[in-house]
């Protein structure tokens, strides 16, 4: 790859900070993006250097998805903004059942910020994107006065497509349907409080920030009849059934015992005063599928290294009222209710 | 989880289930007060109620300190922050509840006042030693567990020698409000609140011992538990109320005898004593003025006092007329016979007392669902 222009100094990635310059469409903005940007996502479509990616795409639907990331703090246990960034919307492509194929990123940096912070962040989202099998086919960078950021904040867009004979939909679930959730609750959600200011508290537990689309693939080729999926981030577990019961116009049963929680997490949310359901996850999916297909779809998952801790947590009821509700370890039922607000502070 | 779920053991539960079915007499009904908010919050979280018979009836009492502090109190820690731009560093739960114009300390923070959230009162005084150019004002709440943790930081204010840091003062006194709820003209003239025995908190009596309850026992012949907070803990409160009341004993006995003595922890409750004196009364939400229901520091502190430090006035505020917090924290009403509940009272907009914190009688019917059960019984029976 060449560079456009030859610059009189190379970017001080040790030292240097992010100046209004780097955003002003100018010449140090132009070394920003050939030094940093176009070094770590190398690829045929950002090396045109047009405003837009054009390409093609293989025979399906395509899906589309956007997520913007302003995470405190930017470097945390098991991940960092940059990974955060390419896996929340490969995740939500995915979901669809969709592979996902390219991405856009957008950044909104802060006067000030250091330089090789965003080096890291911006490699780690060239690792990620690689294992995920996306490029980072466009992008955008502004600059923010010091004060009016907070360091880095990411845009990122995802396409990909989607098999015709692939239906994946909120509103598809069916009573009777089993749910299956492929991973261990609260591990990213506890991993970034356990960094919070005033709260730093020692621990071992990692962020589960990954992308799934390649589980998400061995699921739809096995089980093609699943009738739903999500990724249960902000807002937890709890938030995810609610929004599946509304749409659908079911009612959710589910079972504590049945439901995986790392013990240091179930210990963190146990002095912290926290409910693990209500916890973020970032590398973890919930799927809807018909009784019959379930046990097929949970061995899948378990063969799958992301989803070797895969359980079948719950079922789906027929309910007018949309109701979810859990039978507590204790034997037990209760509610199972939206949360009225964030349990914790800006964590996705 | 180790120390954890043995005692969340299902099938232990319902082996102390299966007993207080047994022993709990069908010709009689048991009203058994917990009072403190925790206990309200693990009885639904568990769903304790499904394994009680109906003649079991837990009433939830006034023991959520968020939900008991006025909002003349709420509205001097806004003030604080924002008439006299101090750092008021407040515990998380209290951050959403509304004051007066339904104004809360996050409404503050986004207006510009300088309000941060501590995890305890120790992050209060190193936010006094990081900013040594500005006043920190810790905004003490809590029954007698959080007390000597505020006590230790007043003294240790004065042991560094800081002039930015004080405390504002609201905590509160939980045998005071047992005698209140006990001694309500509003209970006792109506003749609403049949209490059978009480379930007492066991965290406030790792400090304060069981004796302070004994009076209870004695002179008001009700029973009393000192209960952990596990559901298996609760349970068997329960158990050991029921086995009172069928034997006509009124006793304080102790459940949670891995951690309360009779006499409670000495060295916490002599830095208290050094450090506060009981206030003659005091506003309780929900409660009106109890006498001599709460502390205030001693004059020897009076520097490390905010209510002496600025100038603060009280003005009273009233409540919503149609709340009924206050018959509920007496017990006498529950959360349903509200007609707020749910619709103008939400944990999102909470307008009483018992909806602001999760500790609340109508929050914890709310976050669990307890009111739409009803529902549920109806809907099926249709």
């Amino acid at each position: 790859m060449t560079k456009r222009t030859e610059y009189s100094h190379a970017l001080d990635l040790q030292n240097g900070r992010v100046e209004m310059a780097h955003g002003s469409g100018g010449k140090a903005m132009a070394q920003l993006i050939d030094e940093l940007f176009l070094q770590a996502f190398s690829n045929p479509w950002l090396e045109q250097m047009n405003d837009q990616a054009c390409f093609n795409l293989p025979p399906g639907r395509v899906v589309m998805a956007t997520d913007s990331h302003v995470i405190s703090p930017l470097f945390f246990p098991g991940g960092d903004i940059g990974a955060l960034s390419v896996h929340g919307t490969v995740n939500d492509v995915a979901m669809s059942g969709a592979q996902p194929k390219y991405l856009s990123a957008g950044f909104i940096l802060e006067e000030g910020f250091p330089l090789a912070d965003l080096q890291r962040i911006v490699q780690s989202m060239a690792a990620a994107a690689e294992e995920a099998g996306v490029a980072i086919v466009t992008g955008d960078t502004k600059v923010v006065e010091r004060g009016k950021g907070d360091g880095c904040f990411i845009n990122t867009t995802g396409i990909g497509v989607l098999p015709d004979q692939l239906n994946l939909s909120g509103n598809r679930v069916q009573p009777g349907d089993k749910v299956l959730l492929s991973g261990t609750l609260g591990d990213h959600g506890v991993a970034i409080m356990s960094l919070r200011e005033g709260l730093t508290f020692e621990t071992t537990v990692e962020s589960d920030s990954q992308s799934l689309h390649d589980l998400v693939a061995a699921m739809v080729a096995a089980v093609p009849q699943i009738n739903c999926m999500r990724d249960p981030t902000r807002g937890g577990l709890a938030a995810t059934l609610n929004e599946i019961a509304q749409s659908s116009g079911v009612g959710i049963s589910i079972y504590e015992a049945s439901i995986p929680v790392k013990a240091q997490v179930s210990a963190a949310c146990e002095f912290l005063g926290l409910d693990p359901l209500y916890v973020a996850n970032e590398g973890k999916l919930v799927a809807f599928c018909p009784a019959d297909k379930a046990e097929q779809l949970l061995a899948v998952m378990q063969q799958h290294p992301k989803g070797k801790q895969a359980a079948i947590i719950g079922e789906v009821t027929a309910d007018p009222l949309k109701f979810v509700q859990m039978e507590t370890v204790f034997g037990g039922r209760r509610m199972v209710d939206w949360i009225s607000a964030e349990q914790l502070p800006r964590i996705c | 989880m180790k120390y954890v779920d043995e005692y969340r053991d299902g099938k232990l539960a319902r082996e102390i289930a299966e007993r207080i079915r047994n022993e709990a007499s069908p010709q009689r009904v048991y009203h058994l007060m917990e009072f403190c908010g925790g206990h309200t919050h693990a009885i639904f979280r568990y769903g304790i109620p499904d394994l009680l018979p109906d003649n079991v009836k837990m009433i939830h009492g006034p023991g959520c300190p968020v939900c008991v502090l006025p909002i003349s109190r709420l509205d001097t820690a806004i003030e604080l922050a924002v008439t006299h731009g101090v750092i008021l560093c407040s515990y998380g739960d209290m951050m959403r509840v509304p004051g007066s114009r339904r104004r809360s300390l996050l409404k503050a923070r986004a207006e510009g006042a300088d309000v941060r959230m501590v995890y305890s009162s120790m992050d209060a005084l190193k936010l006094a030693q990081d900013h040594p150019d500005r006043e920190v004002v810790f905004f003490a709440i809590g029954f007698e567990t959080t007390t000597p943790p505020t006590a230790l930081v007043i003294h240790q204010a004065r042991k560094l020698g800081l002039k930015n840091f004080s405390v504002f003062c609201n905590h509160v006194l939980t045998p005071a409000a047992i005698g209140s709820i006990l001694d309500s003209p509003e209970a006792g003239e109506l003749g609403l609140l049949t209490l059978d025995g009480f379930v007492g908190p066991a965290h406030v009596s790792t400090v304060i011992g069981s004796q302070p309850y004994e009076r209870f026992a004695d002179e008001y012949s009700k029973p009393i538990v000192i209960a952990g907070f596990e559901p298996l803990d609760l349970l068997q409160a329960i158990l050991m109320l029921i086995r009172q009341v069928n034997d006509g004993r009124s006793e304080v006995e102790n459940e949670f005898s891995r951690a309360v003595t009779r006499q409670g922890n000495e060295r916490a409750k002599q830095i208290v004593d050094e450090t506060f004196e009981v206030r003659d009364t005091f506003e309780w939400r929900g409660l009106g003025f109890v006498p001599l229901s709460a502390l205030q520091i001693r004059p020897e502190f009076a520097d490390q006092d905010a209510e002496k430090r600025f100038p603060v006035e009280y003005r009273s505020s009233a409540e919503n007329s149609a709340c009924e917090c206050g018959p509920i924290l007496h017990g006498v009403k529950s959360p349903r016979d509200c007609t707020l509940f749910g619709r103008a009272c939400t944990p999102e907009n909470p307008l009483g007392p018992c909806m602001v914190s999760s500790e609340g009688a109508c929050a914890a019917y709310y976050s669990y669902g307890r009111h739409q059960e009803s529902l549920i019984a109806s809907d099926n029976s249709e």
